[in-house]
């Protein structure tokens, strides 16, 4: 079928350009072209054997910097789905186990918590626990676990209203054991990909969050911080602004390809027939 | 094996949300190791009388009256005493082994679990090894070819009568003394029904297991249980043994059932007749 080579391909696409991503944020734990913040190369130098990506307008090495860049950008995403991801599931679980009068208290909530900006939500983090990395991946992944919680909360209360649940309790099983064997595996598919697909938005929201001078203060290379330094020297030195834009899109079109491809994976009735 | 209890229902009642009656006042019992047929058409409140019997009433739903089971009330027991009950006293195997099977877990591991959990309510702990070679033997016991495969498949993987196999296997990994059968038949064809149903009597039979079974249709029954009880609209309309009730159905509704199993059997009479002739 020519659906399912598709998904395989967007799997593939996805890994390639994550992995890449991952690769470049490895190599730099183990090795940089330059101190990143050596500024002895020069301002502005074009591309050279010497500075590959060419400098930035301080003179230090634009490779360097876009190769720490994906370290936080990773973190980032990271970071944010595992906050977002353990609150979400345990809030969207929690909804849907409630009873009727907290379970539409909850929803209401997590309505409000969606409907609320996520850069706004993340400017009130920083505002009390100032601008860090930190901050921002908790802002963003606070952000994210009211969207996860929406997302299990349903999927939760249409497996509680599957027959094999009524049969798993007829043979004794108790709640927690209904949970980690029938709950979570028969709705984990959907919520990975829903995870894969948050990840690529929080790499983006940390990005516009250094942009706007909120997210890892300088010198901290997140791309979002190098795209707003190249803003003013984008007509002589485009190289600075189109590099990173190039990374972001890579990563967050990547995770998009791979949440696509991922639908498959965790769905053994869309495999083959024994 | 535990102590194999009767079940007494006493005037058990169910009522919806908002007040309505919907089953009852409806009484029955059977002794240890008896069968009894619960009859009636849908909507006539058997399977409801079920989920009672094993405190599993859909939300909002509630029960009043008495089930006794092996001597201990039934109906308003706590739920941790209910979840020992279930699975170990009582089980259950349902009308559509599809969906009554987790589709994304392996049929070997849905009968594992409740393997597991019996061994451990009786103080053993069972390797992985030991496990292994239970559900096998679990999986022959219900009569399934090639239980190492069938172990490993996910139950789209599987036929239907297959899957009421493994369902039936499952229900049975408790050692219950009680099996409730609500409709185990109905949603298989007729030839593969044949076979769970001498499947379920050999099964009944060979454990000591007594038997409450489930079904809108009268030559169903007519193989399996010889006491029935036929339920109408929630209550008891009928109530005897089987060759009784089909000589001599005392209520309108029974007369109904016996006629149309009669005019099912004739029809097919007047077939074979037709060919003959």
């Amino acid at each position: 079928m020519t659906r399912r080579r598709d998904r395989s391909a967007a799997l593939i696409a996805g890994l390639i350009c994550v992995g890449l991503i991952i690769a470049i944020a490895l190599v730099s734990l183990l090795y940089q072209p330059y101190d990143p913040s050596d500024t002895s190369g020069g301002r502005l130098v074009a591309p050279s054997l010497a500075h590959w990506a060419g400098t930035d307008q301080l003179g230090r090495d634009l490779l360097t910097r876009l190769m720490m860049g994906a370290q936080i950008a990773l973190v980032a995403g990271g970071g944010s789905v595992v906050i977002g991801g353990v609150l979400g599931i345990v809030l969207g679980l929690g909804a849907a186990f409630a009873t009727r009068w907290l379970d539409d208290t909850l929803s209401a909530v997590l309505d409000i918590l969606i409907a609320f900006p996520t850069l706004l939500l993340a400017m009130l983090v920083i505002a009390a626990q100032g601008a860090s990395l930190g901050s921002a991946v908790l802002a963003i992944g606070l952000a994210m676990s009211a969207i996860v919680a929406r997302l299990v909360r349903i999927l939760a209360k249409r497996v509680l209203a599957q027959d094999y649940i009524t049969a798993a309790r007829t043979s004794g099983s108790s709640w927690p054991s209904i949970i980690g064997h029938h709950i979570l595996p028969n709705i984990w598919p959907t919520v990975l990909v829903s995870l894969a697909i948050q990840f690529g938005a929080a790499v983006l929201a940390e990005a516009s969050l250094s942009y706007l001078g909120l997210g890892a203060p300088p010198p901290n290379p997140s791309w979002g911080s190098l795209l707003q330094q190249a803003q003013a020297t984008v007509y002589t030195a485009p190289l600075g602004a189109i590099a990173p834009g190039i990374l972001l899109v890579l990563l967050v079109v990547g995770m998009n390809l791979l949440a696509d491809g991922l639908r498959d994976v965790g769905d053994p009735t869309q495999r083959r027939r024994a | 094996m535990s102590e194999n209890p009767g079940l007494i229902v006493r005037d058990l009642e169910i009522f919806s949300a908002d007040g309505q009656t919907l089953v009852g006042p409806v009484s029955f019992d059977f002794n240890p190791g008896q069968r009894l047929g619960l009859i009636g058409e849908s909507g006539s409140g058997k399977s409801l009388a079920a989920l009672a019997i094993i405190g599993l009433l859909p939300d909002g739903l509630s029960s009043r009256g008495s089930i006794e089971l092996g001597g201990r009330q039934l109906v308003g027991a706590p739920e941790r005493i209910m979840n020992t009950v279930r699975g170990t006293d009582v089980a259950v195997v349902f009308q559509e082994p599809l969906t009554a099977l987790d589709p994304l877990m392996r049929i070997g591991k849905q009968l594992a679990e409740p393997l597991r959990r019996r061994a451990a309510a009786d103080g053993e702990r069972l390797t992985r090894q030991q496990l292994r070679l239970l559900v096998r033997e679990r999986l022959a016991d219900v009569r399934l070819p090639d239980p190492d495969a069938i172990a490993l498949a996910f139950p789209h993987q599987i036929s239907g009568g297959q899957r009421q196999r493994a369902a039936l296997a499952i229900a049975l990994s408790g050692r219950p003394s009680l099996l409730i059968a609500d409709e185990p038949t109905t949603a298989l064809d007729v030839t593969v029904q044949s076979e769970i149903l001498d499947l379920l009597d050999r099964l009944v039979d060979e454990r000591g297991m007594s038997l409450l079974f489930i079904s809108h249709d009268l030559a169903v029954v007519a193989r399996i249980a010889p006491r029935v009880v036929v339920l109408q609209k929630g209550l008891v309309v009928e109530e005897g043994m089987l060759a009784d009730v089909l000589a001599n159905p005392r209520h309108a509704y029974t007369h109904e059932l016996v006629d149309s199993a009669r005019s099912l059997d004739n029809a097919l009479d007047d077939a074979l007749n037709g060919r003959d002739a």
